[in-house]
């Protein structure tokens, strides 16, 4: 069984998402800890880009203040050695094309498997040009996310043919960033992915509150959480751990508590 | 290799959410690219509302003053909304309304293709949003009231920089928020595959035209076609039908900013390299690990870190030269221009005209360079006073 398929084997997953180096990256690392022993099933670690054009203010502005605290890609790699000692909680990152692309991707996916990482999120990578680095993520083991949104329709079956590790099931139209209210029929979309190949399903974008998670996870196999974390990570700062850790154990609960899907 | 190719240039690198939107707008172009009604449309608009072909003038004092080549100007600053931007939005705004649409949405930097972008909204009856960096809006405030006044809602974009790269961005990310009713009007060569092609063949009306005007004024091609590149549209206009013509030079002018060798500067194939970012494969101004440079340009339509698939295409195969001209020489040819023949070109086109004077006394006099005006200089006036230190207020 991958790392990632681990995520999924205990029940209903909760997936916290955190922009590497916002606050810092000393924080991101005590963060990776906590959000693990509060019952995180896998965590993205987002590299920032200067220009995320899939995320919402929240976000984009944890991308600035962590460019701007000099966060670069070979610090992240560090900072994953560094987890890497201490925990194995399933690992992906989730940055933008031109992250990888200029790295080298083969540099850059060499290294992320070296590492210790398990898979890749690139919301600018859509299934017409997967091509372009997933064959070195299949040489390196690691699994290339794909992603599927309520537009997708007929496409999610080509998609979910082609899927590893898991699909990530975009809640709603939109960017990145906290939702009132999620109207898109989750469960028909994971039914089309499932009908297809036998994998897990995760929603994210839009989610904050324990009922939405558990709402999601019914329909599904687990909830993905980016904003509302990445919110605490501005309010409080450096002291911001032992409030994420309360929230996603709050949020594991919740997910945990739902049964079926 | 995904669509939309140009050797190892564009693609479609976009989110999910709105690959069945570019996939839909792929369609329709195919489905009404030869359509004889809606050619028939479109031109009826070009000529009649814009105001085609636009005037190839020659430039008699400006041949005289620098003793070389005969330089003739491509008149696309006398088009309707005054810039060569109006080609590409009809085409858009017609093929929006064939496909059901009844809202638009366009980036813009200096403003002239958000103003284009409202003033065929207005026309054929569509909802317009237009993205606008902060900074620009304060750069090109007239513009702004412009498109308020053309009934468009004018939203100043605050991430990033401020300025037409963030605009971009922006008008993306509201596409995603919003598809069923909405066309992204986008303003140049660039994005994702349909969109470097559709505005190519859009602004390809203008080498056309410059084809049919010199055989019937000269009896012959230009020896050299120049015009001023950010994302490549007009340029990309201007050169199309001369690609296959080797014995033609294509020259684009980059804005260099305050110098290639400084870190002010949109020069990006003077300074840039292999990326993916906005939707295509191509050349960006970036730092090592990928992140998009700031870059700076005294015109807020050059003001861009990357270039149009196609044009970087044409670098790689060398069809195609790319310059870079500083704040500067574009100021002074700016000036150049309308003292020499009382015609004001955009500090965007005037990019081109610098480059023009370096070339013109290289050539011999049976020579024929054509610059590309692609637009008018009166939304600058203001600016270019400040940059020669004298505050006019309009």
């Amino acid at each position: 069984m991958s790392n990632l398929a681990k995520a999924f084997a205990g029940g209903k997953a909760f997936i916290p998402f955190l922009t590497c180096g916002d606050p810092s990256l000393d924080v991101t690392e005590k963060l990776v800890f906590a959000m693990a022993d509060a019952g995180a099933d896998l965590i993205e670690l987002g590299i920032p880009f200067s220009d995320p054009t899939a995320e919402g203010p929240v976000i984009q502005a944890a991308n600035e203040r962590a460019l701007a605290g000099g966060v670069t890609t070979d610090k992240i790699f560090e900072l994953v050695r560094r987890i890497r000692r201490k925990t194995d909680v399933p690992l992906v990152f989730m940055t933008y094309a031109n992250v990888v692309f200029s790295y080298g991707a083969e540099r850059f996916l060499k290294t992320s498997a070296e590492v210790g990482m398990d898979g890749l999120i690139l919301p600018d990578l859509p299934f017409e040009e997967k091509e372009e680095f997933d064959p070195l993520c299949k040489r390196f083991g690691l699994d290339l996310i794909s992603l599927i949104a309520p537009t997708s329709h007929e496409r999610v079956r080509s998609i979910a043919r082609e899927a590893s590790g898991f699909v990530y099931c975009v809640s709603s139209l939109g960017v990145t960033g906290v939702r009132t209210n999620i109207t898109t029929d989750i469960a028909a979309m994971v039914r089309l992915v499932k009908a297809e190949k036998e994998i897990s399903c995760a929603v994210g974008f839009g989610i904050s509150t324990p009922e939405q998670a558990a709402n999601m996870a019914a329909q599904s196999d687990g909830a993905i959480v980016g904003s509302a974390i990445v919110k605490m990570c501005a309010q409080y700062g450096a002291d911001c751990v032992p409030y994420v850790a309360e929230y996603v154990k709050g949020m594991k609960a919740a997910v945990s508590a739902v049964s079926g899907g | 290799m995904s669509k939309g190719r140009f050797g190892i240039h564009g693609g479609q690198y976009m989110p999910e959410t709105l690959m069945n939107a570019v996939i839909e707008l792929e369609e329709a172009y195919e489905r009404y690219r030869d359509d004889p009604a809606f050619n028939a449309e479109l031109t009826e608009l070009l000529n009649e509302y814009a105001g085609r072909p636009s005037r190839l003038y020659f430039a008699g004092k400006m041949t005289r003053d620098l003793g070389g080549a005969k330089i003739y100007l491509k008149r696309e600053d006398l088009n309707h909304t005054g810039s060569h931007k109006i080609n590409n939005v009809l085409g858009q705004a017609l093929l929006a309304k064939r496909m059901g649409k009844t809202r638009v949405i366009a980036e813009t930097g200096a403003g002239q293709h958000g103003v284009a972008t409202a003033t065929a909204a207005a026309l054929l009856g569509l909802e317009c949003e237009v993205f606008m960096g902060r900074e620009d809006t304060v750069r090109q405030a007239l513009n702004v009231y412009r498109m308020r006044l053309l009934g468009a809602a004018v939203h100043p974009v605050d991430s990033g920089t401020g300025t037409l790269k963030d605009a971009v961005s922006e008008t993306m990310r509201e596409w995603t928020s919003r598809i069923a009713d909405t066309h992204y009007v986008l303003g140049s060569v660039m994005g994702p595959h349909p969109f470097p092609t559709i505005v190519r063949d859009f602004q390809a009306v203008i080498s056309k035209e410059i084809k049919a005007q010199l055989m019937e004024k000269e009896g012959r091609l230009p020896d050299a076609v120049i015009a001023c590149v950010g994302g490549g549209s007009n340029a990309m206009g201007a050169f199309y039908h001369f690609i296959d013509t080797p014995s033609v030079r294509l020259i684009g002018c980059e804005a260099a900013g305050r110098g290639v060798d400084t870190f002010e500067t949109a020069a990006t194939i003077a300074t840039g390299r292999l990326g993916i970012f906005h939707g295509m494969k191509s050349y960006f101004c970036q730092d090592e690990y990928g992140q998009i440079a700031p870059v700076y340009s005294i015109s807020a339509g050059l003001d861009y870190p990357g270039i149009g698939p196609e044009h970087a295409w044409l670098h790689d195969i060398g069809r195609a030269e790319y310059v870079p001209v500083t704040d500067e020489e574009a100021v002074d040819a700016f000036e150049y221009l309308s003292r020499t023949e009382g015609i004001i070109p955009a500090i965007e086109s005037a990019h081109a005209v610098a480059h023009a004077r370096r070339l013109a006394p290289e050539l011999r006099k049976d020579q024929i360079i054509v610059i590309n005006i692609s637009g008018r200089g009166d939304k600058d006036c203001a600016a270019i006073a400040r940059y020669r230190g004298e505050d006019i207020h309009e």
